[in-house]
Order: C-alpha cells, then structure tokens, then sequence
C-alpha cells in the first residue's frame, strides 16, 4: 500500500497535493490517503474523482489550521497501523515539509523533486528526480524499507478515476509541541492585475532594460497583450521590481503561451522558470546569448529602443 | 544573539550544463564555470548580518564543502557575517541526513560568543533541491522549525515569520532559539563593499574534517534534462523586426 498525503486549505482541496494519487496509482493498486484537519472534509467529495477509494481524516481539536509537525505526525501513527511501503506527497511547500518532519523523525532517508519511482526489494528503491530546478536529472537509489517521496510540482499531470471516497476518521495523539508551529494568521491575498503563475502571456526584463523605468514599456506592452510583467534576478537584487515577479529557479515558474525575453540572457537558472512557455521571443542585443539556444524567434538589438516602437505598432494593430 | 547561517558553494555556469565523462558530476573544468552561493542563502546571510546590527550578538556562515568553499564563505563575511566554519569534503556528495547531521554538530558546539539561538539556512540547496536539511537540524536540535520563509521579524525572543501562499502569506510564530529556513525575496542583500572585503580576508574561517558517513540517498547518475536543441529563427534586427513581431503575435493568437 502507499499511502499519499493529500492537502487542503481550510477545506479547499489543493489540486497540486493530488498530483501524488495520480503517481501513486499509477504504481499500486492499493492506495491510501491522508487528509489532516475536521476541514478536510470539505475536500473529500472532490478528492473521490482523483480515485481515492481510502481516506483517514484525522481530526483533533487542536489541528485548526495548517501544523506540519502535527500532520506528520498523524502520517506516522498510520505508518505503524497501516504498514505502507511508500509515502508520496508533492513537493508543494507544505508537501515538502511534512514529508521532511516524517523523515526527520524516522530518521529515513527522503527523496524530493521525484520524477518517477521504481520500487526494490530488500529495502532499495530507485528514483529518477530534478536538480537544478530541472536542468538535471538524477537517478538515485534510496536506502530504507518506507518509501519517503515527494514528487517535483507538475511532473505528473492529476487524472480523474472514480473513487469510494470512504472516509475513516481518527484522533492522533498530538501534544502541544505538534501545533506550536502552525499558521495563525494570513494577510494579502487581494491579487491585483493578472497573476505571474497563471498569465498567458509575460513580458519579462533583464539587465538589458537598462533600469527600472526600462520597465515603463514592459508593462504597456503586458497591458496591451493582457500578460504579465516579469524579471531576472539582477532586477530583483538590484531593487528594479519586486521578488514577486521574478521568474526562475528561486523566482515563480512559468508555462505561458508567449513568453518575451527582453535584455535577458538566459542563464539556466532562469531558464529553470520559464523553459515549457509555449513561445518564446527574445530581445538581445547579443546574437551569441544562451537564450538563443531556448527561444523559438529573436530580434537582435537594443531592447529600450525596439519596446516603444513595438508598443506603438501593438496598439495600432488592436485598433 | 548568535545566529549560525548553513550556505553551499556550487556552480554556476553561463551557458548549459556539461557533465562529467562518468556521468556523476557537473563538469566544471570548463572556462564558462565559476561557483557561487544560492540566492536564498545569500538572503539568509543578509538577514543575519541584519539581525546582529539591530539586536548584537554575532553571525557565522557553517559550510559542508571543498576547502576551497573559502572563496563563499569569504565572500559572505564580505557583506558582514562575523566567521566561517568548512565542514570539508573530499568533494564528493554528503546526502542529506549525512549533511543534517554534521552541520547539527557544529550548531551543538555553539560559537565563541556561547549557544546558537537562530540557524538560518535556504529553505532547499540550490544544485540537490533536497528540501529537508533544516527540518532534520530542528528535529535533531529539538528546536522548532519554520521554512520556505519570505518575511521576518524577531522581538523578544520569537520570530515572526511569514511565508507566501499564491498571492496571499501565511503568517508563523516561533520561539528562539530555533531554525528558520528562507526563500530568495526576503531580502535584497548587499553586495560587499571594498572594506568589506579587507576585512572578510582578517576574519576567522576555522576547519574541521569529520568522516562521511554512507549515503541513504544515493546518487547514480546525473543526465541533462532532454530537451529539443533549438536555435532561434531571426527575426531581424532592432527596430526593423517589429512588423515581424506583431505578426506572431497575431498567428498564436495573444492579439
Ligand atoms: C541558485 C541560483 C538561483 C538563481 N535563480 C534565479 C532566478 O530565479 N531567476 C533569474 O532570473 N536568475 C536566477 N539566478 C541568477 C542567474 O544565474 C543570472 O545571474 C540572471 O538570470 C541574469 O539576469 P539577466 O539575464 O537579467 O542579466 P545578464 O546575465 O547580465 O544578461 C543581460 C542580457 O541583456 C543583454 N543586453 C544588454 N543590453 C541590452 C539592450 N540594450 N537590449 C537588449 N539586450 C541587452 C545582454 O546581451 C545579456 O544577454 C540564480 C542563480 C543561482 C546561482
């Protein structure tokens, strides 16, 4: 059996987290899963379309938001009544980090950015996962009977199975020490504009922009073709724009159908954010840039001339 | 208080990746390949030296790497951090409960200026993504924990740490001492001054060699990720090429 942790936010099941199932029942017929929090419920008739015939919710008067101490250890009390032979999580922030407390405590070894699994016997498994933001890939075998993996974000695309959707509730023992470390406030939240992650379309700056009022064209153009703007890391660190829009390896990562490289010059760790955008345009002055290796067009040249005549004619061409 | 930072030297290239003939390393024999530390690490450099102006106390950069790791950990007593301690390797790779447990030791043993109250590291390594080094530390330290950090405050003893849920964040308190692992976007770090630099070569960088201990997670072999070589088509140069531009964006359809 494996079993998966399944997240949710505050009832709102997390559709990343079910990435997980979807490896996980491609790999076993058995197939368990954990959701942490009476607000789990919420979440359980929308988890049944992903195929989840088993799910413990477990419930505790202290589990009132989300505690990664204490949801791993609810994980381990079912690792001792349910026997798996793997744990799968995706490697969101929190499936990353509930799956380390498990490790951590087991002192087991814990493999992330999981690609793919083959399971051994007598206790090896191998497993095929990212380095470098997924410029690498690295087969690796992991050393422990349990099976401690959390698949790279996206790597496995969620599927839809008719699932029982039987629900069995428990009550981990838990102390105060499990929850000290919980969520107990939120701010934010109100997005304005079109969203980095999501955008179809984002006109990203770099160096080559010049400074942050190299920014003023950026955004008509993202305006005009209803994007988003986005940057490299020099831009960020140089204090141009803020981290949130920074696009790469330690940035967002991106898939939107165009994607225009303006003064960028492609180094793999930006690459890492921005290499399944559909389209890919870059402006460079250099021909010779690494970007060229990963753009479908180019247009060699000064960037901070190009955009304004390229917004000018953009918005001839929408009227 | 006395913070410890936990940062990595690594790579870095300006074009693609190239490995070693034996398919176990980045080749970095080649002239386009220098090292560096991560982003998130340099932010949690910047937040130590930060912390230390604002509350006193004293910073040390903790590194598990070659001796020549020095070029890093120099490079971050440039922008303030006070010593370097190099945890040194052969340059082979220490899986992730190998490195936990070494950096754990150093932490144990305190500093000269007495216990660690907050280990500050990335919240994953830059080259092996392993996303748990600082939750094994905490478990090990029995120290609570916060990670994937994008703001923090510290007063009277707890931290105030938040972390960014889409557009939302999430808001955590812990109490010190403690490990908090952070996320580029904390802050912007500074880039070292001249007198930074002077004084980064006079401060103390001491070594300590421990033996390796057998991976669990243990590395095979590494690949470049597949991916179709392309070279861009040319749509001319400067302003000439807009026509061409807009044209694309009529055919994909974002016009
Ligand atoms: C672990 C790690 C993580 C990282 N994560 C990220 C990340 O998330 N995102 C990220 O972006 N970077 C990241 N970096 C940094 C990355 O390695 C590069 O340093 C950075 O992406 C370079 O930014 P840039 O392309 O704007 O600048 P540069 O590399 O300096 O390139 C500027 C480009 O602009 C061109 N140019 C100059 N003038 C003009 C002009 N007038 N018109 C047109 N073109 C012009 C130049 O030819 C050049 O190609 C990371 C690094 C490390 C080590």
């Amino acid at each position: 059996m494996i079993l998966v942790l399944v997240d949710h936010d505050r009832g709102v099941l997390d559709a990343t987290s079910v990435q997980a199932l979807t490896a996980a029942r491609a790999l076993d017929s058995d197939v368990e899963v954990l959701l942490v929090g009476a607000a789990g419920r919420d979440a359980v008739a929308e988890l049944a379309t992903y195929g989840a015939d088993t799910i413990h919710l477990a419930v505790h008067d202290t589990l009132t938001d989300y505690a990664p101490l204490a949801s791993a250890k609810a994980a381990l009390e079912l690792v001792s009544s349910r026997s798996p032979r793997g744990i799968f999580t995706t490697g969101t922030p929190r499936g990353n980090e509930v799956l380390a407390h498990i490790a951590a405590i087991l002192d087991a070894p814990m493999a992330a950015e999981v690609l793919s699994v083959t399971f051994g016997d007598a206790g090896v498994h191998e497993v095929v996962r990212n380095r470098w933001g997924g410029n690498l890939t690295e087969t690796a075998r992991v050393h422990n009977d349990l099976l401690l993996a959390a698949f790279a974000p996206h790597a496995i695309r969620a599927e839809n199975a008719t699932g029982a959707g039987n629900v069995t509730e428990f009550t981990p023992n838990l102390d105060a020490a499990d929850t000290a470390v919980r969520v107990i406030d939120r701010t934010g939240g109100a997005a304005t504009g079109v969203g980095l992650a999501e955008a179809r379309v984002i006109v990203s700056g770099g160096r080559g922009v010049g400074g942050p009022e190299g920014f003023d064209v950026i955004e008509q153009l993202a305006d005009l073709l209803s994007g988003a703007v986005g940057c490299s890391r020099v831009v960020t660190s140089n204090g141009w724009r803020p981290h949130s829009e920074q696009v790469g390896q330690t940035g967002t990562k991106v898939a939107p159908d165009l994607y225009i490289a303006c003064g960028i010059s492609g180094a793999t760790q930006h690459i890492a954010g921005c290499r399944t955008s559909k389209t890919i345009i870059a402006i460079n002055t250099d021909k010779d840039a690494p970007i060229m290796g990963y753009a479908h067009y180019a247009v060699i040249g000064d960037a901070q001339t190009i955009l304004p005549e390229l917004v000018a004619a953009t918005r001839a061409a929408k009227e | 208080m006395n913070i410890a930072v936990c940062a990595k030297r690594v790579p870095l290239s300006g074009g693609r990746w190239e490995l070693t003939a034996d398919n176990l390393d980045i080749d970095t024999s080649g002239a386009s390949v220098g090292f560096t530390t991560s982003p998130h690490e340099e932010c949690a450099a910047e937040a130590a030296v930060q912390l230390v102006e604002q509350l006193g106390g004293s910073s040390t950069v903790i590194t598990l790497g070659v001796a020549d790791s020095e070029e890093q950990v120099r490079s971050l007593l440039a922008v303030g951090v006070d010593r370097g301690v190099i945890i040194e390797t052969d340059g082979s790779e220490w899986d992730p409960q190998a490195t936990a447990s070494a950096l754990t030791e150093q932490i144990k043993a305190g500093s000269p200026e007495g216990a660690y109250d907050l280990v500050l590291l990335g919240t994953e390594a830059a080259d092996t993504a392993d996303f748990q080094v600082g939750i094994r530390m905490a478990h090990a330290l029995g120290w609570p924990v916060v990670t994937n950090v994008k703001g923090m405050t510290i007063d009277g003893g707890v931290a105030r740490c938040e972390r960014a849920v889409g557009s939302a964040r999430e808001v955590y308190e812990v109490t010190l001492p403690a490990v908090i692992t952070v996320k580029d976007g904390l802050n912007i770090p500074r880039y070292p001054s001249v007198p930074g630099r002077i004084k980064a070569r006079k401060k103390p960088v001491d070594t300590v060699i421990i033996e390796k201990p057998a991976a669990r997670l243990e590395k095979v072999r590494l690949d470049l990720a597949v991916e179709e070589a392309r070279s861009a088509e040319i749509l001319g140069t400067g302003v000439d090429a807009v026509p061409a531009l807009v044209e694309i964006f009529k055919n994909i359809g974002v016009l």
